[in-house]
């Protein structure tokens, strides 16, 4: 059904023309569910869009054959190419608020799709978009209709966008990184969804993500792509199983799964063995009766809502929970950048929920709780060396000056595993795994005792974060920190962390030791989150 | 992308105060424009300086003999009603225009950040009174307004460079504002808190300079709208008076002549107005780099 | 729906501590007069009897809260003061003048808004071309250009020179007679009269300082619809269009287009500012009997209670124009006052 053969893209840049697609090369059957993929920059979307010719003006393909049912999408007109588009084959993309018009109902923006390709007529435009509306199973359908985008969820939004892909019965549906940004039991959904709609209709699909997992669970065939080029394709579970290719077998193994420890995921001859991490009887941290409340435009909103634990000196714990639980705002008032609306903070028995945050920054403990951020690239000042930034803490907060100061800055790259040469760039000249080095070991430039990690991870690509969890294992066996890790990620949780906390709605609703909550989960919730991340099926018998 | 950058980029930098000058000989020579803007503001610059001393005539001295004289060896740009050189008088009201300009657009710049960043980075009622009153001066067509002060507190130079302050306030205000709030709870300004910055520490030393960039362009664009709003006022007889040399005067005596086609009286002083504009238009974007470290590689 | 009619009734009462401001700056504009403001605004030619008079009717002995209160009542009254100058009040002048700036004002934008927005897209859709270079060089020297200049150079270049322009002298050359006063809009009221002759001798007159103004105004408005057309066209949704197979006209218009209105609408805002402070310089080039023209020869004579009012009422109307400009946006923008927006 779709034939491609060595096709290359490139892109004209200042810098001369820059290759993104260097000679690929597969085949789609009819009703096959095909699996793209690669890390950021390894031309899978670029693929897609070449597929379709909606390539940036700069972009163009360069050499190749792309023939779709005796079509040769490289040669056809602009003309046939607009039939082709939404009649033939579809697309949905990352980001579905994004992708809708903003300023135009969903409603019209179906019709609009329906009447280009004469599916439907002034008249019975609106009945057939609600049909649309309803086969995604969009609840109240009639209603929303009339909806503007703003006013959806970003799982609804979602819905709308594959419903105007699948408005006119397309044969072949792209999906190009469909679930990012949605929390893990909206991204099931939808996925379950339009998979079962593909399936229905005996459309083929092409899925288009950086996750492993998702797609050997919904998709029939992989091919595996890097720096433009396929390195292997096969079926999900002999990739998985066998990789043949070495990065391949590196994507594997830095995938996070049940049953593998945290140094499975470097690649084999990266495997040193992990010190162990002691986990002392005194707590260091007990949070008691915690309790945020904003005030809202209507009435208060709890965000969260008076919940208790206790971390121990040198354990790491876990706080997992979907976007607006509350995780966020609990771990920005344990590192003491937000006052609690009630509730004690006790740090070896003294509570710091008593000392306001905006006075923290001088007390003696600042340099013993510390944080790293999210997004490496947001949390590093654009205008400050990676060596400014690491130095920073300790030129607040300690006596080093000079040589002594610079000696420290160099340790803490080295221990951190940054090169040196390194310190004295900005961070736009650094790779996203390169700032969250600096992001670390300026974290723990003053020794803290007790580190908050929020999604330190989620940005990277798997390759980048296998080594970067590796270095915080090591890291707390070397320097005896105690870890809060908040993380979306269950399998990652699973790995690196003795207990685990799920939140939702602003309050605990499972605790406990990670194996007891995540082997044998005994609450619903939990279980949900569980069964809606990806299984990667793969047998640990590589290790 | 990122992988690209690091791979060209050098290792290891020297000193930082050489690698500023570096980058900024390196912003000038990279676009030609930005090196051309520069070039013509150093001009304007020197003949603010030492304009006076180097025309040749005096810009006051008015002679019956030779008045509205077109443009000769003797006098480039002619000479007015009253028999004064054209060139002179343009080349010397050089100094009082970007000194209008630029105190104008620095008082403006001073007091706007402060009043900005505090608000954008308190928020609560601080923001929403500041807010108001940028409204209120913004509800103005400011060119009126500006009319409205210099008649009210009398017409004087100072007077024209407060009014035109006064106008320009409110955009470094907002900008500022805006610049801030949107890093207020960034991830580099929640770990400067943690490295133990005071908050006054984190928005002067942390969050500001990060508005830089933006605000240069800014900067460069008020510097050609003062020198328009200053000539404006005096165009229409406010602020600065006859005899002194200026270019919005020039071209208003001028203007009674260009009905009998004596042109050079408006047109150079016209010209002169609209390059200082013009270069200083231009040189917004080679501010711009030169306070942006991304722009380094 | 209700949401929105709530934040348009917001928007509206948001008006009214703004109006408020304008008035007190106003206000304090007329007090801050160095030396005896009721000396200044009694006028040069004024009597210790008249002084006296004016103070008390502006109550200048009481204290600046009594004074407010008079300044108040006499506003609600339409009450501007009387010109020094003409003995005329100071706002039936003004009332009689301004049709002509808003014929002027209202001609230029239309003028600017008609080139400067396709001109704005073909750049935005043809990137690097001569058309976009063309919009680059015309934003950087439009805003460069002092707007008394340009007029000048157009009057020596179109009346001197060339001689197809007519003298630059008011709304209607001598030989005409005003048209029958509606509107107070020439071409209004020449067209409605049937008097054709009087329409075009109108509109010849307009011409130039109509496109002086417009030459002004024309940067600001292609730069924000290129910059909001680029934005748009990158945009998300215009791929989901594009992929969706929808005609090219339909991505560009339906959804491109439309979306980047937004800015350029919220730009005008800025652009009305600009263009009636350019009002007066240009009024003044064209000896054009407008409000503006009326505040420089106010001006000229130190006519404070005319100067002030025409700061006042300059205020008001761009009040009322941002008020317009934002009701237009809440119309094309359904996030409108909702969080999303």
């Amino acid at each position: 059904m779709l034939s491609i053969k060595d096709l290359q893209v490139a892109f004209r840049t200042r810098k001369g023309e820059v290759s993104a697609v260097r000679g690929i090369s597969f085949e789609l059957a009819r009703g096959e569910r095909l699996g793209i993929v690669g890390e950021s920059g390894s031309g899978k979307s670029v693929t897609s869009y070449a597929l379709m010719r909606i390539l940036d003006a700069n972009g163009r393909i360069k050499a190749g054959d792309a023939v779709y049912s005796g079509i040769d999408l490289r040669k056809a007109a602009e003309r046939d190419m607009r039939d082709l588009r939404g009649r033939e084959i579809s697309m949905i993309f990352q980001n579905p608020r994004a992708a809708l018009n903003p300023i135009r109902k969903v409603g019209h923006q179906i019709e609009d799709v329906l009447r280009q390709h004469a599916r439907a007529t002034r008249q019975d435009a609106r009945q057939k978009a609600i049909a649309a509306l309803e086969a995604v199973k969009i609840r109240d359908a009639e209603a929303r209709y009339d909806a503007y985008p703003f006013e959806l969820s970003g799982g609804m939004c979602q819905r709308v966008v594959c419903a105007i892909a699948l408005a006119c019965d397309p044969k072949l549906m792209i999906m190009d990184e469909p679930t990012t940004g949605l929390d893990i039991t909206t991204q099931k959904a939808v996925m379950d969804l339009v998979d079962e709609l593909v399936t229905a209709r005996g459309m083929s699909s092409i899925l288009i993500t950086h996750d492993l997992g998702l797609a050997s669970e919904y998709c029939d065939r992989i091919v595996v792509m890097k720096d433009g080029q396929i390195v292997e394709e096969g079926a999900p579970q002999l990739l998985l199983s066998a990789p043949q290719h070495p990065y391949t077998r590196k994507l594997v193994d830095a995938t996070p799964r049940r049953g593998v420890t945290i140094r499975e995921l470097l690649p084999q001859e990266e495997r040193r063995p992990l010190a162990p991490h002691v986990v002392a009887e005194t707590p260091l941290l007990e949070v008691r009766n915690l309790t945020k409340t904003y005030q809202g435009k209507s009435g208060p909103v709890h965000a969260v809502r008076d919940i208790s634990f206790t971390i121990r000196e040198g354990q790491s714990v876990g706080l997992v929970g979907e976007s607006g639980c509350g995780k966020s705002t609990t771990s920005a008032m344990l590192v003491r950048l937000l006052d609690p609306t009630s509730g004690q903070l006790l740090y070896r028995g003294e509570d710091l929920a008593q000392m306001p945050a905006a006075d923290f920054a001088r007390n003696p403990l600042r340099g013993k709780i510390q944080m790293v951020f999210q997004d490496a690239t947001d949390s590093l000042n654009p205008r400050h060396t990676s060596r400014q930034s690491i130095a920073e803490p300790l030129k607040r907060m300690t006596d080093l000056r000079g040589a002594a100061l610079a000696a420290r800055v160099e340790e803490l790259a080295s221990v951190t595993g940054l090169p040196e040469h390194l310190l004295d760039r900005f961070p736009h000249q650094l790779s996203g795994g390169q700032k969250a080095r600096v992001g670390i070991a300026r974290a723990i430039a003053t020794e803290p005792d007790f580190l908050i990690l929020d999604e330190p991870t989620a940005a990277l690509d798997v390759s980048i974060q296998a080594v970067a969890l590796n270095l915080l294992a090591d890291l707390r066996a070397r320097l005896g920190m105690s870890y809060l890790f908040v993380s979306h990620d269950l399998n990652v949780v699973r790995m690196l962390c003795d207990h685990v906390i799920v939140m939702k709605g602003g309050e605990i609703v499972d605790a406990g030791p990670v194996e007891q909550v995540m082997d044998s989960p005994s609450h619903p919730y939990t279980r949900e989150l569980l069964e809606a991340a990806p299984q990667v099926p793969i047998p640990t018998a590589a290790a | 992308m990122t992988d690209v950058t690091v791979e060209n980029a050098t290792p290891a930098r020297a000193k930082k105060g050489s690698g500023t000058l570096r980058h900024i000989l390196w912003v000038l020579r990279e676009n030609p424009v930005t090196g051309l803007s520069f070039a013509m503001f150093a001009g304007l610059l020197i003949s603010a300086l030492i304009g006076p001393s180097i025309v040749p005539y005096d810009p006051l001295a008015t002679d019956a003999s030779a008045t509205l004289q077109p443009p000769s060896a003797a006098h480039w740009f002619g000479t007015d009603n009253l028999g004064r050189d054209v060139f002179s008088r343009v080349i010397v009201a050089t100094r009082l225009d970007l000194v209008i300009s630029v105190a104008a657009v620095a008082l403006s710049f001073v007091f706007g950040s402060v009043l900005g960043a505090i608000a954008g980075y308190r928020g609560g009622w601080i923001d929403t009174v500041l807010s108001r009153v940028l409204d209120t001066i913004m509800a103005f067509p400011l060119f009126v307004l500006a009319m409205g002060i210099v008649a009210a507190l009398g017409n004087s130079v100072a007077n024209i460079i407060y009014a035109t302050a006064i106008i320009n306030i409110p955009f470094y205000a907002r900008l500022v504002r805006a610049e801030v709030n949107i890093r207020r709870d960034a991830g580099f300004t929640q770990a400067a808190k943690l490295a133990g910055n005071s908050d006054t520490r984190v928005l002067a030393l942390h969050i500001f300079p990060n508005a830089l960039p933006p605000m240069m362009v800014q900067v460069s664009l008020n510097l050609g709208w003062a020198i328009l709003n200053a000539a404006g006022l005096s165009f229409i007889g406010l602020g600065v008076r006859p005899p002194t040399p200026e270019w919005g005067i020039m071209v208003a005596e001028g203007a009674n002549y260009i009905v009998s086609g004596e042109w050079w009286l408006a047109l150079f002083p016209g010209l002169w107005l609209m390059l200082a504009v013009f270069t200083f238009n231009l040189m917004g974007d080679g501010l711009r780099d030169i306070v942006d470290p991304r722009r380094r590689s | 729906m209700g949401a929105r009619g709530t934040a348009i009734g917001l928007r509206i009462a948001q008006a009214i501590p703004v109006l408020f401001g304008v008035i007190v700056i106003s206000f304090l504009l007329t007090r801050a007069l160095p030396g005896d403001p009721a000396a200044q605004f009694a006028g040069a030619m004024a009597t210790e009897e008249s002084i006296e008079q004016v103070r008390t009717s502006l109550g200048l002995d009481k204290p600046l809260v009594t004074q407010f209160g008079l300044y108040l009542g006499q506003l609600a009254r339409g009450d501007l003061g009387q010109s020094v100058s003409t003995g005329q009040p100071v706002i039936e002048e003004l009332a009689s003048r301004l049709p002509a700036s808003l014929e002027l004002t209202l001609f230029a934008l239309i003028l600017s808004c008609a080139v400067a927005i396709p001109l704005g897209v073909l750049a935005a859709t043809r990137p690097g071309s001569w058309v976009d270079q063309l919009c680059r060089l015309l934003v950087t020297a439009g805003v460069s250009l002092p707007t008394f200049f340009t007029g000048i150079v157009l009057v020596y270049v179109f009346y001197y020179l060339l001689g197809i322009a007519p003298s630059p002298l008011g709304r209607l050359d001598f030989i005409y007679l005003d048209p029958p006063h509606v509107t107070g809009f020439f071409l209004i009221d020449a067209a409605l009269a049937g008097d054709w002759e009087t329409w075009f001798g109108a509109l010849k007159q307009l011409i130039l300082p109509g496109l002086t103004l417009a030459l002004f105004t024309l940067a600001p408005i292609a730069r924000m619809t290129r910059a909001a057309m680029l934005s748009a066209l990158s945009a998300d949704y215009v791929r989901t269009a594009r992929a969706a197979g929808l005609a090219p006209r339909k991505v560009l218009y339906g959804y491109a287009f439309r979306n980047a209105l937004l800015p350029v609408v919220t730009t005008l805002g800025m652009v009305f500012s600009f263009v009636l402070g350019a009002n007066v310089l240009v009024e003044k080039v064209f000896a054009w009997p407008g409000i503006g023209s009326y505040a420089v020869e106010a001006l000229v004579v130190s006519d404070y209670a005319a100067v002030q009012g025409f700061v006042l009422s300059m205020a008001l109307l761009f009040v009322l124009l941002n008020l317009i400009i934002d009701l237009a946006y809440s119309v094309i923008d359904p996030r409108f006052g909702t969080s999303a927006k």
